[in-house]
């Protein structure tokens, strides 16, 4: 079947641990194996940092940055999570998706949030643009205990 | 950040939770605070109880791994959950950051 749900939170730190558990335990419902949720929450806790601090940089709290979550799968077993701020955008995508690539000096960022988030996910693509806010579209089939077991029978029959 | 345990010039951190963009700021300054010793020139962090690691938890460990490399010291890990593991090596933290012991379920390579 297919399921989605929506989330709107304030962005702000705290709601980084908060995203990435909701979203996890939304993919509960495909049954994941755990590295797979491990990666799952991982690419959602990269996604929105990145909204948090880069999207919103510069922003107060009492200014009230929102991030936008949204997140579905279908009968595929294709879960697919996207996270838009409203804040200053990207300049140039292509360069921010560079690993090691980071606009936060002095504030040791390690520059590999999106190669995090290619890493653990099949697919993410980024829609932005400068004072158009940032949309981050993450894509993963969920294999889950199922596909472990298609994948250990094929190894027994060679 | 639960614990230190110096030994000469050597000290060991036990880390527990969570280590994201949040959190960063409370254990970048506890491992500061440890490091301001001039006689600790590495640092070993237990990683067993930490359930979980993002870039920002990296960002943290290469600022103090920078750190301890500028008074010709070390930075070792050890005792890293899968998950964390994972992140470690598809990101070549591993050769950067000693790993003291084998990848939990995971390859070292």
């Amino acid at each position: 079947m297919n399921n989605r749900m929506e989330l709107n939170f304030l962005a702000c730190p705290q709601n980084e641990s908060f995203a990435r558990v909701a979203v996890a335990a939304f993919a509960v419902q495909l049954s994941p194996t755990l590295p797979e949720m491990a990666d799952i929450k991982t690419a959602v806790s990269e996604a929105v940092t990145n909204a948090i601090i880069h999207g919103y940089r510069g922003w107060t709290p009492e200014k009230g940055g929102m991030v936008y979550l949204k997140a579905e799968y279908d009968q595929r077993h294709v879960l697919t999570v996207s996270i838009r701020d409203e804040g200053c955008g990207i300049l140039d995508v292509k360069q921010a998706m560079q690993p090691f690539y980071s606009t936060g000096e002095g504030s040791e960022r390690s520059g590999m949030g999106f190669c995090v988030m290619q890493t653990f996910m099949d697919a993410v693509e980024v829609d932005s643009a400068p004072g158009r806010g940032t949309t981050v579209t993450m894509r993963k089939y969920i294999l889950g205990e199922i596909g472990l077991r298609q994948e250990r029978i094929l190894d027994e029959i060679g | 950040m639960q614990q230190a345990k110096a030994l000469q010039d050597r000290v060991t951190v036990v880390l527990a939770g969570e280590l994201d963009h949040y959190t960063a700021s409370q254990i970048r300054a506890q491992l500061d605070e440890i490091l301001q010793d001039p006689t600790l020139n590495h640092l070993v962090l237990d990683m067993g109880n930490l359930t979980f690691m993002d870039s920002s938890g990296i960002g943290v460990l290469l600022g103090r791994l920078r750190i301890l490399q500028m008074r010709g010291g070390s930075l070792s890990v050890k005792n890293m959950q899968p998950p964390i593991a994972k992140l470690f090596r598809l990101t070549g933290m591993h050769r950067v950051i000693t790993v003291l012991d084998e990848f939990k379920g995971g390859q070292s390579e």
